[in-house]
């Protein structure tokens, strides 16, 4: 599933400060379904360098880190169960800097 | 929030205007809105602050503490738009500090530099090097990682205010919101601080001083960050690199858990704080001035003065802790340290 993930607010530090990633991800089990959380323990994998701590807490992204589904926050549709489709765009911007 | 993994995209419907997808969740009400109604929003609740607060008057010149951070740019962002929208008739500037922060307050600079055109906002910088004749660079060579954020906090309050003077403006204000203030409150609780608990709620502070400050965005829950996102707005947002150690990021964190569980929580703690009032027979600090550089001071000397003493006599670490009222005095002598600890008021707090 081809995916454009962006990350901002200091994130991008952690993912080699780049900002954005077109990423390809192969489903589990040939399925064509992928959720925000088998999402999160792929980023975590495969894109955070460093410090995973400041991108997730738990099995979540970290309070403080704010995530939109195609430009939605993704506590309207379901936050770890939002379901991807093909070319959508996730953004996670974390909040905890200084203003 | 919907049942599990059964969504249907882009079926919920903004709750206000009934059209167009809801992008967004108000902390505040749990409305789901769409972006437009989000912008209308917020910057509403700015608007209703500002003049249920009477906090401008027209023709007044104000300087927005400028950061190049995310805060302070929507606030340069917000408030340029609704001085246009609602005829306040303000001149509006911004101000920086430029703390001499290598790798960190020169590339949030560049930032400020470029809202400057982009708001078509003058922009006034004051710096640390040119005020005290020192850099937090240089202070932190001094001083170490422990306790350098006291030095920054303390001259970058005071370089503000001589910024703003510089500027001739009437008022300042700063981008703080809803979550730095719940910060603050949490802070000032533990360090025991009831002078500050006491006013550090309040929207607008220092009127009896010669520049008055104001927070507009107290007490907006709404996501900043969603706000400079989707408007794109040019912010600079990298951690200062002096400040993992310090004390507020801990205060940070908490305020963020308590929000994931209940956002109204911050607005709660923001109540408290406003609820704590100190009793009448307390003995509070008298404010006066520095009788060094005539900033406001409860001390014989401000504690910018202090702590720059300390450091041009090479002994960074005087003005640091508890030990308030005895520097200042060239004859700082053991028992007057010891006298002016005891002689600390803790103050009664009740509700």
């Amino acid at each position: 599933m081809q995916l454009t993930l962006e990350f901002g607010g200091g994130l991008e530090l952690l993912c080699d400060s780049k900002k954005i990633h077109n990423v390809n991800i192969e489903q589990q089990n040939g399925e064509n379904k992928l959720t925000m959380k088998d999402l999160l323990s792929w980023v975590r994998t495969n894109l955070i360098k460093e410090r995973p701590e400041m991108f997730m807490k738990g099995d979540t992204v970290r309070p403080g880190v704010l995530v939109l589904v195609n430009d939605c926050d993704w506590e309207l549709s379901g936050q770890l169960e939002t379901s991807l489709e093909e070319k959508d765009v996730v953004v996670f911007i974390s909040t905890l800097h200084g203003g | 929030m919907e049942g599990a993994g059964e969504r249907k995209r882009g079926v919920r419907l903004c709750c206000v205007c009934k059209k167009a997808r809801a992008s967004v969740k108000r902390p505040k009400t749990l409305d789901h809105i769409c972006r437009e109604c989000f912008y209308h929003a917020f910057e509403s609740e700015i608007h209703q602050v500002i003049i249920r607060n009477s906090l401008f008057r027209p023709g007044e010149r104000v300087a927005i503490g400028a950061s190049g951070g995310k805060d302070s740019t929507v606030l340069a962002y917000v408030l340029s738009k609704l001085n246009r929208l609602h005829n306040y008739g303000l001149h509006l500037f911004l101000l920086s500090v430029d703390e001499g922060i290598t790798g960190y307050r020169d590339d949030s600079l560049e930032t400020v530099h470029r809202n400057q055109v982009q708001y078509g906002l003058p922009l006034k910088v004051v710096s640390y090097k040119d005020l005290y004749g020192w850099t937090m660079d240089q202070i932190v060579d001094v001083i170490g990682f422990k306790n350098n954020c006291t030095f920054c906090g303390v001259f970058r309050r005071q370089a503000l205010d001589r910024g703003a003077s510089l500027l001739k403006v009437d008022k300042l204000v700063t981008g703080h919101n809803a979550d730095d203030i719940a910060e603050t409150v949490l802070l000032n609780l533990l360090r025991g601080d009831v002078a500050r608990l006491s006013r550090c709620t309040s929207i607008t502070t220092g009127e009896d001083g010669p520049i008055p400050r104001c927070k507009p965005f107290n007490p907006n829950l709404d996501s900043f960050i969603t706000y400079a996102y989707f408007k794109r707005l040019d912010y600079f947002s990298t951690e200062c690199i002096y400040s993992p150690n310090a004390y507020r990021g801990f205060a940070r964190e908490f305020i963020k858990d308590l929000e994931r569980i209940r956002p109204r929580a911050i607005l709660d703690i923001i109540k408290s704080g406003e609820n704590f009032r100190i009793s009448t027979t307390t003995k509070m600090p008298e404010q006066g001035t520095c009788e060094r550089c005539g900033y406001i001071s409860s001390q014989k000397w401000c504690k910018a003065c202090v702590l720059l003493d300390g450091l041009n006599r090479g002994l960074p670490k005087l003005g640091i802790g508890r030990s308030r009222g005895s520097v200042g005095s060239e004859n700082g002598n053991e028992s007057k340290v010891e006298k002016s600890i005891q002689g600390k008021q803790c103050g009664t707090l009740d509700f």
